[in-house]
């Protein structure tokens, strides 16, 4: 092996018991292939083509994660709510897909714009069931991980693989390295 | 998302993903995935359930620890309810995935996009 870097598309598959189940597992939704189905139904001859790789970067732990700085970075579309119920953008500090909060914002403050998630089964009114900054604090209270990066990062989705790999991408990474990030918690809706 | 990813971990920022749509997470490949089999919308853990939000976390701070090669998945074997019908309906004629105005605004942003790309902009 060369390096972390160069390390060939290895898939490891674990499968933790978390949670005593009700019954066998099914598999999971083939997002893809349903959305391509679902479009194609509705008129749309193009079907979306997805981001592929069949390697992955790789960067290991340099610290034990209870030194560690942790950022999240979310596609959850999250907002700050002013008192009169607008969304507050004082603090967000956009840059193209890319914005910004205050880790210590108050969680009565925060929720979430986004649209794109399965409307017919859950809510996105629990915050910390995507964007889970109350749990990583009290993982900061436990001593599991260090310290909260000063600012959490959010990403708008957008149609454009290039955009994203060319603007959005490096504009979160050098958020994070102004912010000395170790180690960074990604969460999308 | 998965492409952010990458793009820190090729940069020296370690990342785990937190995710319910395994196969568009594994297509573009990120190294490290926390997998919960739930709807769009909680892949970090059931709604008001502190617990669980604790124990799907806590498997994203033992990959940290314990992945040694990129394209690490762990699934949690949580299941969202005992019947699937979520899993059945969810892109399909019947149930619609997005309606009225989440429609509207996916349809503008869509154009908004396809024009742009026309003029190069994209």
């Amino acid at each position: 092996m060369d390096g972390p870097a160069n390390s060939t598309a290895l898939i490891q598959v674990a499968t933790v018991e978390i949670t005593k189940l009700g019954g066998a597992m099914s598999a999971p939704v083939r997002y893809i292939d349903r959305t391509r189905d679902y479009y194609l139904g509705q008129g749309y001859d193009k079907p979306y083509e997805w981001a592929h790789h069949d390697d992955a970067p790789f960067t290991p732990l340099t610290k034990p994660l209870s030194d560690s700085r942790v950022a999240i970075v979310s596609t959850s579309d999250i907002a700050v709510r002013k008192p009169d119920g607008d969304r507050d953008r004082d603090n967000e500090f956009a840059v193209g897909n890319v914005y910004s909060l205050p880790s210590d914002t108050p969680i009565d403050l925060l929720y979430s714009r986004q649209e794109h998630y399965d409307q017919h089964a859950t809510t996105l009114d629990d915050v910390n069931a995507y964007y889970p900054v109350s749990r990583l604090g009290e993982l900061v209270d436990r001593g599991r991980i260090g310290e909260l990066a000063p600012r959490f990062h959010g990403v708008y989705t957008g149609y454009s693989k290039r955009k994203t790999a060319e603007i959005d991408a490096p504009e979160v990474l050098r958020r994070c390295i102004e912010d000395e990030v170790d180690v960074a918690v990604m969460t999308p809706v | 998302m998965s492409l952010v990813a990458r793009h820190l971990e090729a940069n020296g920022i370690a990342t785990v993903m937190f995710g319910t749509a395994k196969d568009i997470v594994e297509h573009c490949g990120v190294a490290r995935f926390v997998f919960l089999d739930f709807p769009l919308g909680n892949s970090c853990g059931r709604s008001f359930d502190a617990d669980h939000q604790h124990q799907i976390l806590e498997l994203g701070m033992q990959l940290f620890e314990n992945a040694t090669a990129p394209r690490t998945t762990v699934h949690a074997s949580s299941i969202w309810n005992d019947d699937d019908e979520w899993k059945r309906l969810i892109f399909t004629d019947d149930q619609p995935f997005l309606s009225g105005e989440a429609l509207e605004n996916w349809m503008t942003a869509k154009q908004r996009y396809r024009d742009n790309k026309a003029a190069g902009q994209r």
